[in-house]
């Protein structure tokens, strides 16, 4: 076995990769071994740090420092000064976004020091093409617990009693779905992650699958013990080419060790995992749409009742749970439901991963306890608002989900109290607009995307996404009227009623909270025929 | 006659192009659901799904037609179209938009002389909208097939353009 006498972690998600991690990365790898150090440290390549906003970063151990936006002429210096003399590089280092002075080591960050990793426990410390380095860090001893110290109903009273919610939107107990599944008639059910992430501004699942595939993969051997599954699939993103490759990758690792296949610990019990790729259509998240997918149909929502539970995949008994919600499960099995329960809040337990996009300083990936502030999220961790300007609102969980604007700030952040509010957690992401921003421009590009998006099964999706889109278009050229306003709320409630599914209901989200916190502007555009940021055309294209 | 000697197109005077659509549907064949594995596939090898592929897909799946010209027309990422050797899907949804998808679009349509939605008469550049490809961290983003470009700048784009050879 080798020892190293320092480790440099390297990010290597999407984001970093796309800003030159892999040069860096590169470049570092040959200067090592010019320095003749290549014994002495050990180059990591992990899952990303989640400052997506700074990369391309490296984590130096075993002080923790953190080094970010780098460029390859700075490897030399890193080289030279840090890993020959130990001196800190101090120009290299973090800098919180308000204030000039660096921050040494990544556990001194604010950005991580309000988090709470569960879910992202392994992104960013560990090699996600290396399964001993999950195994290391307690990989597979949770399925190894469930298969031979639990029963399969002692699995699903664990689940229950942690309280975890569904991570993909909908916040369905877990536990609750798993014992559903369970006690469906039927000797033949399935597993489903549903990793067709396709909300906008939400990338986590993205992530989790690029810096730790082996949780997923664990957490539905689980989910098929606890159920009576023996087969798995993963509906994953056509565009998400390294979490597929990461993913495969994973799967055939696992094969080889076996913990997929036959006799898993040598309990009897058997499962495998297939993935299937999805092909560019957002309403294949939806779970009825998934599973037509699957089974080689255009990605059209079924009429529920019955729920996928009961009658899913190829009409068996399914369990479907997102990315997300499974990175939770070894976790909760290692560690008790009665663990997870005490994070978070008392409707809402554990912590949520929130995707920080739009006019924030710190964009990026992070996870936090259910509970916390909107304000918090955007000031203590995100870093405020680039450029001074100020806050004018933030949609929550994706374009599907509402808007919020500076009033509501400090509303805890959990499904239940965004609901109350009349908008929504979601999947968690967190777009985030200043005050150069138009709330009629940004609303007519939310209504463009559902335009595109619907499936066209049902009619109050199919030509109220349309309508919806060319009220917007015509109020953004300055030829809105009263009576526009007025049918843009009959329409969306009519959609929210009568859409046969979620993508149908939940489109006209945007158009209802921007109504109701910002209506004012609205009518800037209608009676003025002025748009106040200077945005939109009002005609003039 | 065949429904592949109906459906004219070069497939279906190009032995060798059928049977690696064969030999592909021969992989896959007996997986329950194996249309879509089948199409990406196929997709990949040939560059788009010409309806005399789609209609052999038919044939050795046994299925109607219509089911599988409809899955390869529903879904964004098929195309039964010949595009441009090199796709450029622009994200427009929120996060990119407000963080300046629309320069870049402009600047990719100065640059190839092309508006969203076309193709460049020499066949190497499509041009078209996608929706959001996950990767709002680094907005405003686009993909130019199955590679990402982040952090854009409209100065960025004509570089980008010169290494797609």
């Amino acid at each position: 076995m080798e020892f190293y006498r320092s480790h440099v972690l390297v990010c290597a998600g999407t984001n970093c990769v796309l800003n030159g991690s892999k040069v860096i990365e590169k470049a570092l790898s040959e200067e090592l071994v010019k320095r003749g150090l290549t014994k002495e440290v050990k180059i990591v390549e992990t899952g990303c740090f989640g400052i997506c906003d700074h990369g391309p970063s490296m984590i130096i151990y075993p002080e923790g420092v953190l080094y970010c936006r780098l460029k390859v002429e700075d490897i030399p210096e890193i080289v030279e000064q840090h890993l020959l003399k130990g001196r800190i590089v101090e120009r290299l280092l973090y800098r919180e976004p308000l204030e000039p002075k660096p921050v040494q080591t990544y556990s001194e960050v604010d950005y991580y020091k309000k988090q709470q990793r569960i879910v992202l426990r392994n992104c960013g410390i560990i090699n996600p093409e290396v399964i001993e380095e999950y195994i290391a860090r307690g990989g597979y001893e949770a399925l190894g617990k469930a298969l031979t110290q639990m029963t399969a109903q002692d699995v699903i009273e664990e689940m229950k009693k942690s309280k975890l919610r569904g991570r993909g939107g909908a916040g369905f107990p877990t536990g609750l779905k798993w014992d559903f599944t369970r006690k469906a008639s039927g000797e033949q059910k399935y597993v489903v992650c549903n990793a067709d992430e396709g909300e906008p501004g939400t990338f986590k699942d993205r992530l989790i699958l690029e810096g730790d595939p082996h949780s997923i993969i664990e957490a539905m051997a689980i989910a098929g013990y606890a159920v009576g599954a023996d087969k798995g699939f993963v509906y994953i993103r056509g565009e998400y080419t390294l979490s597929i490759e990461r993913l495969k990758q994973a799967i055939r690792q696992a094969h080889n060790l076996g913990f997929l296949g036959e006799d898993i610990f040598g309990s009897g019990f058997a499962f495998d995992i297939e993935v299937r790729e999805g092909a560019g259509a957002y309403v294949c998240g939806e779970e009825t749409a998934l599973l037509e997918s699957i089974e080689g149909n255009r990605g059209e929502p079924r009429f529920k009742p019955p729920y996928p539970t009961n009658e899913g995949l190829w009409g068996k008994p399914t369990l479907i749970n997102n990315v997300e919600t499974l990175a939770n499960v070894p976790s909760i099995i290692q560690k008790g439901g009665d663990w997870f329960k005490a994070i978070g809040t008392e409707r809402c337990a554990g912590t949520k991963v929130f995707t920080l996009t739009g006019d924030v300083n710190n964009k990026g990936l992070i996870e936090v306890p259910m509970g916390i502030t909107l304000r918090e999220v955007i000031y203590d961790i995100g870093g405020g608002i680039p450029g001074g300007k100020g806050f004018k609102m933030a949609q929550t969980g994706g374009t599907s989900g509402g808007c919020i604007p500076a009033e509501l700030l400090d509303l805890p952040m959990d499904y239940d109290t965004l609901a109350e509010a009349g908008t929504a957690l979601g999947s968690g992401a967190l777009l985030i607009m200043d005050d150069t921003k138009c709330i009629v421009d940004i609303t007519k590009c939310f209504m463009k995307f559902f335009k595109h998006e619907s499936c066209g099964k049902c009619t109050p999706c199919r030509e109220g996404t349309l309508r919806l889109y060319e009220i917007m278009d015509k109020i953004s050229q300055g030829k809105g009227t009263r009576e526009d306003l007025a049918l843009l709320e009959t329409l969306s409630k009519t959609m929210q009623i009568a859409a046969l599914c979620g993508l149908g209901q939940a489109a006209p989200n945007p158009v209802m909270t921007t109504l109701r916190f910002f209506r004012a502007e609205y009518e800037q555009h209608i009676d003025a025929k002025i748009c106040p940021t200077g945005v939109c055309p009002m005609g003039k294209e | 006659m065949s429904e592949m000697e109906k459906k004219e197109c070069c497939c279906a005077n190009d032995a060798g192009k059928l049977a690696k659509v064969d030999a592909i549907i021969e992989k896959h064949g007996d997986k329950p659901g194996a249309l879509i594995p089948v199409l990406h596939e196929i997709q990949r090898e040939i560059k788009y799904l010409p309806e005399a592929v789609l209609a052999r897909v038919a044939e050795k799946l046994d299925l109607p037609f219509s089911q599988v010209y409809g899955v390869a027309t529903f879904y964004s990422l098929f195309t039964v179209e010949p595009k441009g050797e090199y796709i450029i899907r622009v994200c427009e949804s929120a996060p990119c938009h407000i963080r300046g998808a629309q320069a870049i679009v402009d600047a990719l349509e100065e640059a190839l002389g092309i508006k969203m939605g076309e193709k460049t008469p020499d066949g190497k550049f499509s041009l078209e909208f996608s929706s959001c490809l996950g990767v709002c961290g680094v907005a405003p983003a686009i993909m130019i097939n199955d590679e990402v470009y982040g952090n854009l700048t409209p100065a960025m784009i004509p570089e980008i353009l010169q290494k797609c050879k």
